[in-house]
């Protein structure tokens, strides 16, 4: 009964969401307020459906009601609590059901906070939301029901993948659908703008939040699962360009790149069409991913069962989605006038080289990713694109996008002073010179790429601390005044330097743990000992240990390091019964330096144990400069100026007039934010 | 007002040429033509692995290698407690009707639920292996249920199927496979 709630309720939000999708769009176009007043109440009533919908789902696998086909199918009794729950949405259908619960989330957070919308504005913004749910509702109604039921119901579930039961992965996916569910209110606020015929520093206002809520989401959700890929597949590699992470890592970078540009829309009233275009580009990356992953044209260690239907469903969707959305950006684009030229050396110019380099990556990705598929259709036969591919063309992309970014950063608005900025960045240059030397020396002279990755690194930490530094003035003034000026820096400049910082963090772990992994693989009976790069590994035997629902043989490695005991490495085989399938658990022992990282491998017939352990250097600097980077988005958003429901600045003219074609400059000066202009405020 | 220029064509064409090729793949995958999962089975060509597995409980047969030559066959690896193998039950049915020589691994699976299974959805199957540990399922490569091994007339493996069974699958994969197998 509580299923077919559940599924009753989705049956009715998608009605409703074809309500938003149509008759505020009607009532925006002949300007009938009482036509446009139906979205709101309309995403409202529609997210309380799905929560129904989602609640319905969890209970059924709460309670392992495996009546319900898709209980059946992944969930067991055993299971602990945790993984019933998270076993909701680790699945096809389930996940589906996860991901429009976030869209409506976020339709029913528009509808609530949008006061201060245009009213037009925000019956298109809604209503175009509403189309994108109706398409989503409608592929889980009629291809991925996740309330089917199951006569005669099963006396126990087939369990859930023992890979997927982990904390790490529990709680990739609610922040990888944060992200890409995120980026479609951008879409949203993309379309509408188009429909409307007007681009303006308040609606980039409107976007900015949203971008950096779904770039911070996205940030966290793609570290998360390389940290998961990392501990738990037990291979000592944390990313590995396989087709499911480049589906999430095209649109962290175009995302990213949509968090760039808005700032030029919002400061400069500049670059409109291309922000626009960056918008709806950014959720088809999003959308292109799920397609990818869910169709069964790709092959992937984490794809989703896959069944061709849904892949042309999908499709159509892309199809519709994208496709109608890029339509119609090519009509209306060449109306939106940007605000003049401006100078390379600016903020603004740099901005521009960053949109340019991020678009290209992502572009890179892309083909890489699309590379096997679109050759296989065309008859070319198979070929596999591997990391290879990726290292030789994205590194070079990135490279100079690494540089530009802090002496990007460090510029002013309009003209920028190349000398100043060279002179504020002088400590940052000095310390990534010395620390690009430090490390080839030490290196002994091989493996200049890695030292000046390093030095790249310290280049982009450094320089984002020297500009702070410069902009709140210590070292040049009284350290009252330093503080004043620290109270009165905008936080979304505090946001920029914490994650230019993060970057730096990140480069720096991603260089040293490429360039310098060390691995053994050996054979080792109980006593043998290992040594990996200065540390010793003694190995005391396997014993056999259970937990809720696996039994596992549980390595013991003794970590010493000079003689000195450090701590006791456990890696695990586990063997799931009820899966009827084995996982390896790596032990990691992190000095925060380095991980010294063991799995457990087979059982010879002389009783020898293969073991395979890593040293790896700086890679926890991965995640941590990655939340790093997602903290620095976090403070960005907590900007008075961006924070959702501000103040705006009154509009000129009414919001209302159809097909209004004033692309007026800026007008309006941005309002709130301590001190405005955002590098000037130090110089 | 200005008209579209060519800028702002580009993105949308572009997308119409990568939507076409995905319409495309999937058509092709649709047909059986190409198959992006197509892992090819490192027991293709060969024989099958020797095996003499007991019958369930409480029923006639038991299978072994010796059975599964003079004809083209398929052997299935089902057992009670999977719901696609339900799914794909039906087709089985249909198969063993027209007379295709079915036989049947049963996996872990607890006699008594499997007798049900078979009592309450019919028995396609000539002959059963009851297959307890999984030992043998390990031999053949099994790692996801149902699978299902096409065999020739020689006892050699000539396709493997991971996961349910489809009438598409049967169509234009496996019927075309025994046909030219000869039966």
């Amino acid at each position: 009964m509580i299923a077919e709630i559940g599924h009753f309720a989705l049956i009715l939000a998608f009605l409703l969401a074809l309500v938003q999708g149509i008759l505020p769009m009607i009532g925006a176009a002949r300007g009938e307020p009482a036509l446009m007043a139906t979205a709101r109440p309309a995403a409202i009533v529609q997210f309380v459906l799905v929560a129904i919908a989602f609640l319905a789902l969890g209970h059924a696998f709460v309670v392992s009601d495996f009546s319900v086909e898709l209980v059946a199918r992944h969930s067991h009794t055993l299971k602990p609590l945790l993984y019933k729950v998270t076993g909701v949405w680790a699945n096809h259908e389930g996940s589906m059901v996860l991901w429009v619960l976030i869209l409506t989330l976020f339709g029913a957070m528009i509808a609530g906070l949008g006061d201060n919308l245009p009213a037009t504005l925000r019956a298109r913004v809604l209503a175009v939301h509403g189309l994108v749910a109706a398409g989503f509702f409608a592929f889980i109604l009629f291809t991925s029901n996740p309330f089917l039921r199951l006569a005669p119901a099963p006396v126990e579930g087939q369990g859930l993948n023992p890979l997927l039961q982990d904390p790490g992965l529990a709680f990739h996916p609610p922040f990888l659908y944060l992200g890409y569910v995120g980026f479609s209110i951008s879409f949203s606020f993309a379309v509408a703008a188009l429909i409307e015929g007007r681009v303006d520093p308040a609606w980039a206002r409107w976007v900015r939040p949203w971008t950096l809520l779904a770039w911070c989401a996205l940030t966290v959700g793609i570290a998360l699962g390389s940290w998961w890929a990392y501990y738990e597949l037990g291979w000592g590699g944390w990313w590995f360009w396989d087709p499911v992470e480049n589906a999430s890592f095209m649109p962290w970078l175009a995302g990213t790149a949509l968090l760039h540009s808005a700032i030029v829309v919002e400061k400069r009233d500049a670059l409109k069409g291309w922000t626009v275009l960056l918008a709806i580009l950014t959720f088809g990356l999003a959308l292109l991913g799920t397609f990818l992953v869910r169709s069964g044209v790709l092959t992937s260690v984490h794809a989703f069962a896959t069944d061709p239907g849904r892949g042309v469903f999908i499709l159509f969707l892309l199809v519709l989605i994208v496709g109608g959305a890029l339509a119609l950006y090519a009509i209306r684009a060449p109306g939106l006038r940007g605000g003049g030229l401006f100078a390379p050396i600016s903020r603004e110019g740099a901005l521009v080289l960053n949109n340019l380099l991020l678009t290209t990556a992502a572009a890179v990705v892309l083909l890489g990713t699309l590379y096997p598929l679109i050759l296989d259709a065309l008859g070319g036969g198979k070929v596999s694109v591997g990391p290879p591919f990726f290292e030789a063309t994205f590194v070079p992309v990135m490279v100079p996008l690494l540089v530009a970014c802090t002496i990007g950063a460090t510029l002013a608005w309009k003209r920028g002073d190349l000398s100043g900025v060279l002179s504020r960045l002088g400590i940052a240059a000095a310390v990534a010179v010395a620390a690009t030397i430090a490390v080839a020396w030490s290196a002994g002279g091989g493996d200049l790429l890695a030292a000046f990755g390093l030095g790249l690194a310290a280049w982009l930490f450094v320089g984002a601390l020297a500009e702070l530094a410069a902009r709140i003035g210590i070292f040049r003034l009284a350290p009252g005044a330093v503080l004043r000026r620290a109270a009165g820096l905008p936080r979304s400049a505090w946001g920029m330097t914490v994650a230019h910082a993060g970057l730096g963090i990140v480069v720096a772990g991603v260089t040293a743990s490429s360039a310098w992994q060390t691995e053994r693989i050996l054979s080792m009976q109980p006593g043998d000992a290992a040594e990996l790069a200065g540390y010793r590994l003694v190995f005391r035997g396997v014993a056999e240990t259970a937990g809720p629902n696996y039994r596992a043989v549980t390595g013991r490695f003794e970590l010493e390091r000079g003689g000195r005991a450090l701590a006791v490495l456990r890696p695990e085989k586990r063997s799931y019964p009820a899966e009827k399938s084995e996982t390896t658990e790596a032990a990691i022992h992190t000095t925060w330096l380095a991980d010294i990282y063991a799995v457990l491998g087979e059982r010879a017939s002389s009783g020898a144990w293969t073991a395979r352990l890593y040293h790896n250097p700086l890679v926890p600097w991965i995640w941590i400069g990655a939340v790093v980077m997602a903290a620095g988005g976090a403070v960005s958003l907590t900007d008075r100026r961006l924070r959702v429901g501000a103040p705006r600045p009154a509009r000129a003219g009414k919001a209302g007039e159809a097909g209004a074609r004033r692309w007026r400059r800026g007008g309006a000066a941005p309002a709130g934010g301590g001190g405005g202009g955002a590098a000037g405020a130090g110089a | 007002m200005a008209g579209p220029r060519l800028s702002t064509i580009v993105p949308v064409a572009a997308f119409a040429a990568l939507a076409a090729v995905f319409a495309v793949y999937l058509y092709q995958i649709g047909t059986g033509e190409k198959d992006a999962a197509a892992v090819p089975s490192a027991l293709i060509g060969k024989p099958a692995p020797a095996f003499d597995l007991p019958p369930i409980e409480g029923m006639a047969g038991g299978l072994g290698t010796a059975d599964l030559k003079g004809e083209a066959a398929l052997v299935n690896v089902f057992a009670s407690w999977c719901p696609p193998c339900r799914q794909e039950h039906p087709l089985l049915m249909r198969l063993a009707r027209a007379g295709v020589p079915v036989y049947g691994i049963n996996i872990k699976d607890e006699p008594a639920a499997a007798r049900a299974f078979l009592d309450r959805l019919g028995n396609p199957y000539r002959r059963i292996g009851a297959d307890r540990s999984g030992r043998v399922a390990i031999d053949w490569g099994v790692y996801g249920y149902p699978e299902t091994f096409v065999l020739d007339r020689s006892g050699r493996i000539r396709y493997k199927h991971i996961g349910p069974i489809l009438a598409h699958d049967l169509e234009t994969r496996i019927l075309p496979l025994l046909e030219e197998l000869g039966r």
